[in-house]
């Protein structure tokens, strides 16, 4: 039992889950409203969609690369998804707006795939490239205007719920909204994924040692590109379920999401270098992240400073273990294990 | 797939050592050439040139110290921030520096810029320290201190605009040196020559090249790592004010959110201009370039009223996409391990 | 007449215009331990490519097990039982020993899914086959070198290896290791695997392979019984050229030591070093991998700090808290990896070449003089004799040979008083070697101190004056060059 304590103690998602115990216990001191059933269904419901997003974020990390240009994708498929359906005077159900986004999600992932799995150009710089060319296609092809109605189906999706729950003190009600079973369900097969499938294990392996991954018989490029196609399908997911939950799109309401997604998932403790982290950990840091942009205003922090604590939890976390990692590099005298380590 | 490429002589050009830049005036002259068949009148204006010598020196500051942060192996994603935070105190500064009859003193705005440039030292220095003592990689430590400036622009200004400004300092900083030249393009072409100058003709420049290349062998050479980070970090903060003092001359106005878009526009002109995203290799010929073009190509296509200007986002991403699969063909083959484990290059010899 | 294992005849194979092998042959008997030897690009890591799948040869016949090879990908290698294990072993750093072990089993039988209790029943299988005793959960990147390769070793022996192709497996092996590291070899031919065994090092080929083959610049320079191999053969055999290694016989040693070390103690890695070296030595210093000798260089360039002790420079205490520092107490370091720590690569030859001392062709404000800076690189090119038409070239585009040189010269032209070498030959091909320790020997006798920390016990026995042992951080004693002898250093050693 002891050597398991230790195993934990090593790792980062005890430290961060320790964070945002401690986050919510000060908010529940000073305000008596965290621990009700309103703010929590308010919290749960507020993950979704960054929560979907992180996910991809964090495989792609994992695997050693990066990815700017999910808001983008996001925001182009959901876009025309609406559009096309609302042109076409659609009335169905959710499946269908369901299965043109993930397609569209995946014909856009497959174009970064290509050229980050293919033809092995930075992800950086790719993805870089395909957010300005996503965000082009949405604005200057589609010419993108705010959706102020969306198609019946998306609409009844957007506003069914699990369950309400209510605050007997203040008297406020949330809802649990159907689309956070999507979002659980996504996280699960995931975590499937990572856990029980070689492409999964195969992402670990390009993240820990891409030359060694190919030496070992996985098949690298297909593996990178997959993987950008099932990034690509989550995004446009979560731009779809945004727009339901919204009751309307607005095409560039995401942009500029990428930054605090990114930050979220590093915090949780995925090495921005590749090959080390926990769907756990990344959640973890993307709650964080949430909660810190959802529940200040309960402790009277007004919404003002938001990116202030923001800004400083990226730079306390990112600084914490940068330096811990380089104390323990210094102190297990880690000569052979060399990586070429990517500074950007 | 043999790398037995039969040369021709244009080829040869576009592949050597200057092969980058020469792509980049390739496109740059199409862009003219067909500027210049459609929409010559419009576009070949002095005031045409002149505008967008003003426009384009905001984000050609920032651009210009993301460049040197790349070249040392780093990023800064912080620019727009410093850019916003300075223009932010200075504009304050300004309101109180007013007289009583709405004149600003003589001596208010070299003020400005020297305190400007001062707080974008100060900041870039932060972001150095973070970089190099406590070893945050560079791509999260500008983030947070973006994301954090940001937020400290925000609490100062309740997230409004700062505005009423003395209108003399935009009317200063708008205004033609000789009836000609823009102060804007003055004070850019000032901070590049000086670049220029530090990169090609300053121990400061190679030592950069040197530590961007491999950091290791920089330490065990003897550079003092650290201090040439902060020392460029530093460098790339007060360009980042800089731009942000003339945006705050441009827009007559300061506020948290400007510039938005500039973060990642400045890392896309950069690497178009030929800076190795993995460090030590890159000229600020090629970023001055790609500056230029961006410009042109913005302003060009404004001259089609039917083409929405937001195709220009489209343009911009398909162009660099455009000279990163440009750049894999002419290099595989020819340089190793660069791109897949199935090239064959001097490793195997 | 026994069937070969492997039979490669008349293999050609270019890279854009490089003829990397010019129809090389080789022949491998099944249980055999086999030597492949040769200079840094003689074409014998091209080979070991084609063999593995990993490149396609352009013209010649390779046979393995009588079948022939033709288009093989690397599964395809695996799968008839060829392994190679590379020189950084191919583990991932991030993952544990037992996926290590079991992932490329697992792959190359197309399992989709994981199974955790197969892959540990494959593991625990794997490491039993050689008794190697780990934690199969440990993450591989927490493992010494010698750990690291025998998880690469119990990987390869799962698919029923029939050949074993090991890239220089002692580069990073403390010699216990490699002890250890040769019982698992002949374990593995009892078993009746056949080894390849690719290496540059003299005594390693004795030691334990029973026959060779030697390659140069591409071409097949002879093959046969190891036992009629001797030292002068094998070095012409390899270079084309004959040396003659004699010891080093110092010129006028100095009075005043140039460097002192009093009672130095690093945490862990050494304490209470003293020692001092004088103007025209060449003092060695050699330990196991583990005995602090590493840090012991760092700590003298100031790269690691030590918690206690002095260094004194000229018999006047230095704080050396930086490279910077020691460059100014005229003390320089060739570090142990130089394509990692000594050089940029991908950068010109001149500014590798005055990296060192920039500063001092520079005027004020750090701004160039050109006309100094030029005359100093010309100055360098010429004095180290660094074959390259033109200085502004990348310093990869130079031979392994003349890379080092560039290191050397680097520092040498800060006019060091004091010069460390961690390691100075390791990796280095014979006909290099002899030249770098050529140098070293000439700036001694021009009044330099040298410092050679090596575990290369010939090179610290032919080139050293003095002889310090380090066994667990601390000096266990010090020999004259004329009383050391291997049997003696390595009694103290271990």
């Amino acid at each position: 039992m002891n050597k398991g304590l230790k195993k934990l103690t090593k790792r980062n998602e005890p430290y961060i889950f320790l964070v945002v115990l401690a986050l919510a216990l000060l908010i529940q001191f000073r305000s008596g409203q965290f621990f009700t059933g309103n703010n929590l269904v308010d919290i749960a419901s507020a993950m979704v969609v960054p929560g979907l997003f992180a996910v991809g974020t964090f495989m792609v990390i994992l695997s050693g690369g990066i990815d700017v240009s999910f808001p983008a994708l996001a925001s182009l498929t959901s876009y025309a998804t609406t559009k096309m359906l609302l042109d076409a005077g659609y009335t169905g159900g959710i499946w269908l707006p369901i299965l043109i986004s993930l397609s569209l999600g995946a014909a856009l992932g497959a174009f970064n795939g290509y050229f980050i799995g293919f033809l092995g150009l930075p992800a950086l710089i790719v993805t870089l490239g395909t957010s300005s060319v996503f965000k082009g296609v949405m604005q200057g092809a589609l010419n993108s205007v705010q959706l102020a109605t969306i198609p019946p189906g998306m609409q009844a999706f957007g506003t069914s719920s699990l369950f309400v729950a209510s605050n007997p003190l203040s008297g406020l009600t949330s809802r649990m909204p159907v689309a956070f079973l999507v979002f659980a369900s996504v996280l699960l097969v995931s975590f499937l994924i990572l856990r029980y499938t070689f492409l999964g294990r195969g992402i670990y392996a390009i993240g820990g040692n891409e030359v060694s991954a190919h030496r070992a018989g996985f098949n690298t490029r297909r593996t990178k590109f997959l993987l950008y196609v099932f990034v690509g399908m989550m995004a446009s997911l979560a731009g779809l379920i945004r727009t339901c939950m919204m009751q309307q799109n607005h095409p560039t309401n995401m942009l500029g999401m990428e930054m605090n997604i990114i930050a979220g998932v590093v915090l949780g403790g995925t090495a921005i270098t590749g090959g080390t982290g926990s769907l756990t950990g990344c959640m973890l840091g993307t709650l964080l992240i949430v909660i810190v942009e959802n529940s200040m205003i309960l402790i009277g922090i007004p919404t003002i400073w938001k990116s202030v604590f923001v800004g400083a939890l990226i730079i306390i976390g990112t600084g914490v273990s940068a330096w811990q990692v380089f104390r323990a590099n210094r102190v297990a005298k880690v000569r052979f294990f060399r990586k070429e380590v990517p500074t950007i | 797939m043999s790398g037995n490429v039969k040369a021709s002589s244009l080829r040869g050009i576009l592949a050597g050592r200057n092969a980058h830049i020469w792509r980049l005036v390739l496109v740059m002259v199409g862009w003219m050439a067909f500027m210049a068949l459609t929409k010559y009148e419009k576009f070949y204006t002095l005031i045409n040139f002149q505008t967008m010598a003003s426009q384009f020196p905001e984000f050609g500051l920032m651009a210009l110290g993301v460049m040197l942060c790349m070249i040392t192996g780093g990023i800064d994603l912080s620019p727009v921030g410093v850019a916003n935070l300075t223009a932010i105190l200075m504009a304050f500064l300004l309101k109180a520096l007013v007289g009583p009859e709405g004149g600003l003193p003589g001596y208010a705005i070299p003020l400005v810029f020297l305190l400007g440039a001062l707080t974008g030292c100060l900041l870039g220095a932060l972001n150095g320290l973070l970089v190099s003592k406590v070893r945050i990689p560079p791509i999260l430590a500008t983030l947070g201190m973006s994301e954090l400036l940001a937020g400290v622009a925000i609490v100062l200004t309740n997230g409004n605009a700062v505005s009423k400004l003395p209108v003399d300092y935009a009317l200063t900083i708008n205004s033609r040196i000789g009836g000609l030249i823009p102060v804007q393009l003055v004070i850019f072409s000032v901070m590049a020559m000086l670049i220029w100058f530090l990169l090609s003709r300053t121990t400061y420049g190679t030592k950069i090249y040197l530590l961007g290349t491999n950091a290791r062998a920089a330490q065990y050479s003897g550079l003092n790592n650290g201090r040439l980070l902060v020392k460029t970090y530093m460098l790339s903060g007060a360009c980042a004010a800089l731009g942000g003092l003339i945006m705050l001359a441009n827009y007559n106005s300061a506020r948290a959110n400007y510039g938005g878009v500039y973060v990642l526009q400045c890392v896309l002109i950069v690497v178009l201009g030929g800076v190795s995203p993995t460090g030590g290799r890159g000229r600020i010929s090629g970023v001055v370039l790609a500056i230029f073009l961006l410009r042109m190509l913005e302003t060009g296509i404004n001259r089609f009223p039917q083409i929405s200007s937001y195709y220009i986002s489209l343009i911009w991403g398909g162009v660099l996409l455009l000279v990163m699969v440009l750049d894999y063909l002419t290099n595989r083959g020819t340089r190793p391990g660069h791109g897949k484990s199935k090239a064959p290059g001097a490793s195997a010899a | 007449m026994p069937e070969s294992l492997l039979r490669a005849v008349g293999i050609h194979k270019s890279f854009a215009g490089v003829h990397a092998l010019k129809g090389v042959d080789l022949t491998i008997m099944p249980g055999e331990i086999h030597c492949l030897a040769g200079e840094n690009g003689c074409g014998k890591s091209t080979l070991i490519k084609i063999i593995s799948g990993v490149y396609q040869p352009d013209a010649g016949v390779l046979e393995f097990n009588g079948k022939s090879l033709q288009k093989i990908t690397p599964i395809d290698a695996i799968l008839l039982g060829i392994q190679v294990i590379y020189q950084d072993f191919s583990v991932f750093p991030n993952l544990t020993v037992m996926e290590n072990l079991a992932l490329n089993s697992e792959l190359s039988e197309k399992h989709k899914l994981v199974s955790w209790k197969r892959m540990r029943s494959i593991a625990q299988d794997a490491v039993t086959r050689i008794n190697f005793d780990i934690d199969l959960d440990s993450i591989v990147g927490t493992l010494s070198v010698a750990q690291k390769q025998m998880v690469a070793i119990s990987r390869a022996l799962m698919f029923n290896a029939r050949l074993i192709i090991m890239d220089e497996p002692t580069t990073a092996l403390t010699r216990r290791e490699v002890d250890a590291l040769f019982r698992v070899i002949l374990q593995l031919k009892a078993q009746g695997i056949s080894i390849l065994f690719v290496s540059h090092k003299l005594n390693e080929v004795f030691e334990i392979s029973e026959r060779f083959t030697i390659f140069r610049n591409g071409e097949l320079v002879r093959t046969g019984q190891t036992s009629e191999l001797d030292s002068a053969k094998f070095t012409y055999y390899m270079t084309g050229r004959e040396f003659s290694e004699q010891k080093f016989i110092p010129g006028e040693i100095g009075k005043e030591p140039l460097l002192e070390v009093r009672n130095l103690t690093m945490r862990g890695a050494f304490e209470d070093v003293s020692f001092a070296l004088r103007a025209g030595e060449i003092v060695g210093v050699t330990g196991l991998l583990d005995s602090g000798r590493s840090e012991l260089a760092l700590a003298l360039f100031g790269i690691r700090k030590a918690d206690s002790g002095a260094i004194l420079v000229k018999g006047k205490g230095a704080a050396i808290r930086s490279p910077r520092d020691a460059v100014r107490h005229k003390i320089g370091l060739v570090p142990e990896d130089r394509l990692t720590e000594g050089l940029f690569l991908p950068q010109s030859i001149a500014d590798n070449l005055i990296i060192a001392e920039i500063d001092r062709l520079a005027g004020r404000a750090g701004v160039f003089d050109r006309e100094k800076r030029a005359r100093e690189i010309e100055r360098l090119v010429k004095e180290f004799a660094i074959a390259t038409p033109d200085p502004q070239n990348a310093g990869q585009t130079l031979s392994g040979g003349n890379q080092q040189r560039v290191v050397l010269a680097k520092w040498l032209a800060c006019n060091l008083d004091v010069l460390v070498l961690n390691g100075p030959t390791v990796g280095v091909d014979i006909g290099s070697k002899h030249d770098i320790h050529g140098i070293l020997r000439d700036l001694a006798r021009q009044g330099m101190g040298i410092l050679i920390i090596s575990d290369d016990l010939p090179e610290v026995i032919e080139n050293c004056s003095r002889v310090l042992v380090l066994k667990a951080g601390k000096i266990v004693t010090e020999m004259d060059a004329d009383h050391a002898d291997e049997q003696r250093i390595l009694a103290h050693m271990m």
